[in-house]
């Protein structure tokens, strides 16, 4: 099986337009004609749902929250970047798409990622015009900030409250389209299946998570929109209910999973307090613009209050490491360099598991009012959570897995193999190589909804005319349906001693210690090797109480869990498979002697597309050679 | 430290509730409330009790997906969501009742779980600015004074929580319809749409059966974000402009 | 996104949006606002009104003529207060109806949250203020209470009027009486104490600074009308006021 990107013709700048320029168009009449399952309603979903309702399509959006505007786009907090260079500081369209190429390790399409540059500008536009209330200068224009290590301005910001302000946005477009009745939303419903009819993506099977019922829903097109599945750590800056159910049902469908083991680890977030926590908490980047992060030079000093430790006992390891970026460094150098710290024992805090952040010099330098006005509502967050006052003690934060570059595979029309199965957002795999810039994921979402499935649908959709519409009712349908309920009866069947958290814990501590910040072979190996007997045992072992006609968020988890433990053994056999390092993806074995990733562009300059071979077979690798034409592939430098 | 709990416990939306009590033993004081009652779950899960039913998705305080009434106060003591409260605020041997958010347009689904698409039919009613994908202007065509934006963004923080209604001795969901309508009625892009905005959402907010603001305040105070009553005194003043547009057949 | 749905098309007769704003749920605030502040104006006049008490016999006695003497005009104030006391409470039962229907069920555990004490009885104070307006009008009006009051008499510069001052002495020496009226004061304090502070909320005067001022200051105008009223009961019970005139 060979995978083709449908990459279009042409010069780089020139292909997106091309491509529209010749994109099939839908006359609104046969749009009325088509109905498009759109599962997810986060930016990605919201932003596709709102407008392909608008154009007409008849549309059945589904999310698990109990309502659309609830999508963990929310938590966003940083901002969105777009080349605009409103700040006249030299950015531009190639500098958005080069920085995303080059903090992607060079493991992203050029096509892509050039396109997703070239829509950056308009999404800025559409949400002002929806009126999201990105933050002003006193002249009324529009303010930037320069975020996760860019050298550029470029990032649009509201207050701390970035993702939520967008994500409303899009919310309110697709309540909109409720109104009008275009778009039928289905919030507490749960995708448990893809259905496919001769082959095409034509449905999904949910579970109306309030009575229970398992139905199917039938439509000409379906768009997975739901996002990441950090949450196979157990630990993770994602919400609860993140899962990967959704691209993982689909993959043993047939849809191929690209670059599982291409995980982002944020380096600020709030450390582990206990065993049980249940989430991490993320604190904005931004911090690391006035923060100096350091450890003790000598692990005595560890126990030490930090007002204690000297300057010269210090190691402000970051400023050493990376002069010229310093506490900028980008994410998964500085997530790795706080891990090396806490590993050779100079970590402080519970368990050692804690590198300090300190704003002692920035409130010498600037005055605590400024520090207060530009930080205060993280400093609160900070001293809420940890009952710690960072104006007087130094935060303490460790790296936390925060996005998920992998997903399924997507030529430039957001299509993957599976004809009809259309994946968007954090879900597919498309744009940010083997580690996501900051600020730059809301973009890709809102591209991809807003700017590039609204012209790249119309290329399947326009075969499909002379298709009869499928209806719930086809036997492919009832099929899968009579599998769900078949699955989730044994979830209930099982009636075993352990919980399904405990199983999850487990299996989230077996990935952080074995295919987390750092990874080799043996450990992989060993992680091959044990997850099948905590599959075995969660199908013999697992607790689920009550029943399935109601509420039962057990069973709910239940079935996170256990598309978590098989989605596991993939993303430790890619990450086993891709001898290299780069980017989010670091082996041991392939660094330089001063510990820096070391990329093999010799033999890994592909995207591994992983193709699901059926029950107790090892999956195959497939291979999409990524080729340059516009960039020179360049070992990453942030000295 | 360790509490006892009073946890209001229903099967469904149309079973009668009760309050059912649990110990909590040995609960780190770093721990969330949820994570109180997670453990507390795991711990009925070893008696097969089925676990308590609560709402929750991001705990980072901003998907406004929690919503636990706890000793009387909708998101408990303190400002905040239910997730972002720690058990430090309590005090060791604490009674702790625990009770869903309650408000007539808030049916209870399960246990402390309750549905809040009532406030999803206010925003489909007008809650959004018209426009048209991918034909905006730019969007430094219309600058816009940084103390109205400060001002829309003050009202756009609303989480959509709901606790505002359950505050209300009355369920009014004034709070939150007047962050909205604040929101986007003072953003320029938003004024077009203003008044028919303004009627439609609280005409719906009626119909959805949430009460009558008597100026309490309670909803202000237990706010998560923040949101000031005086979006409320707003919303009154424009819901009454925009009718007398409406009433005269003025352009609205 | 376009939403040709969510725009209504030509806008509704006069009459029906004048009817659908009066009984929305704001359109029913602002009439007990506005009805609200009708029978504050007139409490603060009836108060300066009486408070002629002091001067004199002769003094009140020539307020209450002049009212009188208003005749025509001074019946359709009247009609125009009753009706005012009338929608109100007919409102604000609706409300309070509406209220009640809107949260049927108490949390297990009170919390107050902000809300005041004035603020949770407004209803019950009003009804209170309401039992005491009929009983004062049956008192000092109708004359019901004790009609002897009809047959005082007085003359004022060889004018033979009603002699209210004396209807007032001997009326609030009954203590039960004078009792009665300063609880009812006290009441009518709590009720303004909020009501006035509060309808300037309702009506949108206000924003996030002056919303204290204006709550503050609806504090004192509530408790200065308490004392100007009740000074008349308790200095006629207490000080004697007018046992020099009146036997
Ligand atoms: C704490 C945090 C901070 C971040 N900060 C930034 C930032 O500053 N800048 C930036 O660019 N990016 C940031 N990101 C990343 C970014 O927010 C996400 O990658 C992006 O919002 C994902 O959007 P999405 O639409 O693809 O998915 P989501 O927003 O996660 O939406 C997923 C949707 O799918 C639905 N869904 C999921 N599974 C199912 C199922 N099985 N059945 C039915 N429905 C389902 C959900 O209900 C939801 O509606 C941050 C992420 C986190 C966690
Ligand atoms: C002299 C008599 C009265 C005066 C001066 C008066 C004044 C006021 C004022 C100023 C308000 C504030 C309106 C607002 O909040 O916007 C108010 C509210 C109210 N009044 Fe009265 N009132 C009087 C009599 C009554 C009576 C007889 C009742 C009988 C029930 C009553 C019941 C109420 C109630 C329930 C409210 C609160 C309405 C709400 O905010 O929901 N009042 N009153
Ligand atoms: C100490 C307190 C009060 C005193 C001494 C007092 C005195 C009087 C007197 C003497 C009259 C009759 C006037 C006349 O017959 O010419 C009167 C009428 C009236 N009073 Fe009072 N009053 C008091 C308090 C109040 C209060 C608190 C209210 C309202 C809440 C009120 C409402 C009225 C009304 C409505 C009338 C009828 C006016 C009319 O005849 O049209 N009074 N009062
Ligand atoms: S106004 Fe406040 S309390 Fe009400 S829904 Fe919004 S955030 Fe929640
Ligand atoms: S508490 Fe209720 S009465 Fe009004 S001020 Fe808040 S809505
Ligand atoms: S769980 Fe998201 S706000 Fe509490």
């Amino acid at each position: 099986m060979t995978l083709d990107a449908h990459i279009p013709p042409g010069p780089l700048e020139k292909k997106w337009t091309t491509y529209k320029n010749h994109a099939k168009i839908i006359s609104p009449a046969n749009k009325r004609k088509f109905k498009l399952i759109i599962v997810g309603s986060g930016l990605a979903g919201a932003a596709a749902a709102a407008t392909l309702g608008e154009q007409g399509f008849n549309i059945e959006c589904f999310c698990y929250q109990d309502s659309a505007r609830r999508a963990h786009s929310i938590a966003a907090q940083g901002g969105i970047n777009a080349a605009k260079n409103y700040q006249n500081d030299g950015d531009s369209v190639f500098r958005l798409f080069y920085d995303t190429i080059k903090g992607g390790d060079f493991r992203a399409r050029e096509a892509n990622v050039y396109r997703l540059a070239e829509v950056s500008a308009s999404i800025i536009d559409q949400c002002v015009a929806q009126g999201v209330p990105f933050a002003r200068e006193y002249g009324g224009l529009l303010a930037n900030r320069s975020f996760g290590g860019a050298q550029v301005s470029r990032t649009f910001y509201a207050r701390g409250q970035t993702g939520q302000q967008l994500l409303l946005g899009t919310y309110q477009a697709l309540s909109a389209q409720i109104a009008t009745g275009q778009v039928k939303m289905f919030p507490r419903a749960e995708m448990l299946d893809l259905v496919l009819v001769d082959g095409h993506a034509k449905g999904i099977v949910v579970r109306d998570m309030v009575t229970g019922e398992i139905r199917s829903h039938a439509g000409d097109a379906v768009l997975i929109c739901t996002g990441g599945y950090g949450n196979v750590f157990y630990l993770s800056t994602n919400a609860k209910g993140c899962n990967v159910t959704a691209t993982f049902r689909a993959y043993k469908r047939g849809a191929l999973f690209a670059n599982p083991c291409y995980t982002q680890i944020h380096p600020t977030c709030i450390p582990v307090s206990g065993e049980y926590q249940s989430k991490l908490t993320l604190m904005s980047e931004s911090l690391r613009n006035d923060g100096r992060v350091w450890v003790p030079k000598r692990k005595e000093d560890c126990s030490k209050p930090p007002h204690e430790i000297p300057e010269d006992a210090r190691d402000y390891y970051l400023e050493r490491k990376y002069p010229s970026y310093g506490n900028l460094a980008p994410r998964d150098i500085s997530s790795r360099s706080a891990k090396e710290a806490c590993d050779e024992g100079r970590g402080i805090g519970p368990g050692g598991l804690g590198v300090y952040l300190d704003f002692a010099d920035a409130i010498k330098r600037l005055g605590r009012a400024v520090v207060e006005e530009r930080y205060s509502n993280l400093f609160e967050m900070y001293e809420n959570i940890t009952g710690e006052n960072a104006y007087e003690r130094p935060m303490r934060i460790y790296p936390a897995v925060h996005y998920t570059m992998g997903g399924s595979w997507v030529d430039y029309n957001l299509m993957s193999n599976v004809p009809g199965l259309h994946v968007l957002g954090e879900a597919n795999f498309s744009d940010h190589g083997a580690n996501r810039l900051g600020a730059s994921a809301l973009m890709q979402g809102l591209a991809d909804g807003y700017f590039v499935i609204p012209y790249t649908i119309g290329n399947y959709l326009a075969a499909q005319f002379d298709q009869r519409h499928p209806q719930p009712s086809d036997p492919a349908f009832q099929q899968t349906e009579k599998e769900v309920r078949e699955r989730v009866q044994r979830l209930l069947d099982i009636k075993g001693t352990r919980s399904v958290d405990s199983f999850h814990r487990e299996l989230g501590l077996l990935m952080w210690d074995k295919c987390g910040m750092a990874r080799d072979k043996a450990g992989l190996e060993e992680a091959i090797a044990r997850i099948p007997k905590l599959r075995e045992e969660f199908w013999t072992n697992v607790k689920v109480l009550g029943a399935g006609e109601n509420i039962n968020q057990s069973l709910e988890k239940a079935g996170r869990v256990a598309d978590f433990i098989e989605f596991g053994d993939l993303m430790c056999r890619d990450a086993l498979d891709r001898n290299e390092s780069c980017g989010g993806h670091f082996r041991t074995e392939y660094q330089t002697p001063d510990g820096e990733a070391l990329r093999d562009d010799e033999n890994y300059a592909h995207v591994s597309a992983w193709k699901y071979e059926g029950e107790g077979k090892e999956p195959t690798r497939i291979k999409e050679e990524l080729v340059f034409e516009q960039v020179k592939l360049a070992t990453r430098s942030y000295k | 430290m360790n509490f006892t709990l009073r946890v209001w416990r229903q099967n469904g939306p149309k079973e009668s509730g009760r309050f059912e009590e649990y110990p909590a033993h040995d609960i780190p004081s770093d721990a969330s409330f949820l994570e109180m009652l997670d453990i507390v779950n795991e711990g009925l899960i070893e008696k097969s009790v089925e676990p308590i039913t609560f709402d929750h998705d991001c705990r980072e305080g901003i998907c406004g997906t929690c919503s636990l009434t706890i000793n009387g106060i909708p998101h408990g003591p303190g400002r905040g969501t239910t997730c972002q409260l720690y058990m430090r605020k309590f005090s060791d041997r604490d009674v702790i009742t625990v009770e869903p958010f309650r408000a007539a347009p808030f049916p209870v689904l399960r246990d402390l779980t309750v549905d809040r698409s009532a406030f999803d039919r206010i925003i489909q009613a007008g809650g959004f600015i018209s426009e048209r994908c991918g034909s905006a202007p730019d969007a430094n065509a219309l600058p816009i004074p940084k103390t109205i934006a400060d001002l829309a963004m003050d009202a756009a923080a609303c989480i959509g929580c709901g606790a505002c209604a359950a505050a209300c001795p009355n369920s009014s969901a004034m709070l939150f319809v007047s962050a909205k309508t604040g929101h986007l009625g003072l953003l320029p892009q938003g004024k077009s749409e203003k008044n028919r905005r303004i009627l439609k959402m609280v005409r719906t907010m009626d119909e959805e059966g949430f009460g009558n603001c008597s100026n309490y305040y309670a909803c202000e105070a237990v706010c998560p974000a923040g949101i000031p009553a005086a979006f409320i005194a707003r919303l009154n003043r424009e819901y009454t402009v925009a009718s007398a547009k409406e009433t005269v057949g003025a352009a609205y | 996104m376009s939403a040709s749905s969510a725009s209504t098309s030509s806008s509704p007769g006069i009459v029906s949006s004048l009817i659908t704003w009066l009984f929305s749920s704001i359109g029913k605030k602002v009439v007990v606002a506005l009805t609200g502040i009708v029978l504050v104006l007139f409490v603060i006049g009836h108060m300066l009104g009486n408070l002629t008490v002091f001067f004199g016999r002769d003094v009140i006695n020539a307020y209450a003529m002049h009212l009188r003497d208003l005749g025509p005009l001074l019946w359709l104030i009247r009609l125009f207060m009753l009706a005012s006391v009338a929608v109100h409470i007919w409102f604000t039962m609706l409300l309070w109806k509406e209220n009640l229907a809107a949260h049927p069920q108490k949390y297990a555990v009170f919390a107050p949250m902000k809300t005041t004490i004035f603020a949770r009885t407004m209803r019950l104070t009003g009804l209170f203020v309401l039992a005491f307006i009929v009983f004062h009008l049956a008192h000092f009006t109708l004359l019901l209470v004790d009609p002897g009051y009809a047959s005082y008499h007085a003359d004022l510069h060889g004018r033979e009027v009603h002699d209210v001052y004396r209807m007032v002495i001997e009326g609030f020496r009954n203590p039960i009486i004078s009792l009665f009226y300063i609880v009812s004061l006290a009441l009518l304090a709590f009720h303004l104490s909020h009501g006035i502070g509060s309808l300037f909320q309702t009506l949108g005067v206000t924003d996030k600074k002056m919303r204290s001022y204006y709550e503050t200051g609806a504090g004192i105008l509530a408790w200065v009308l308490f004392a100007g009223y009740i000074s008349i009961p308790v200095s006629i019970l207490i000080f004697g006021l007018g046992n020099g005139v009146v036997k």
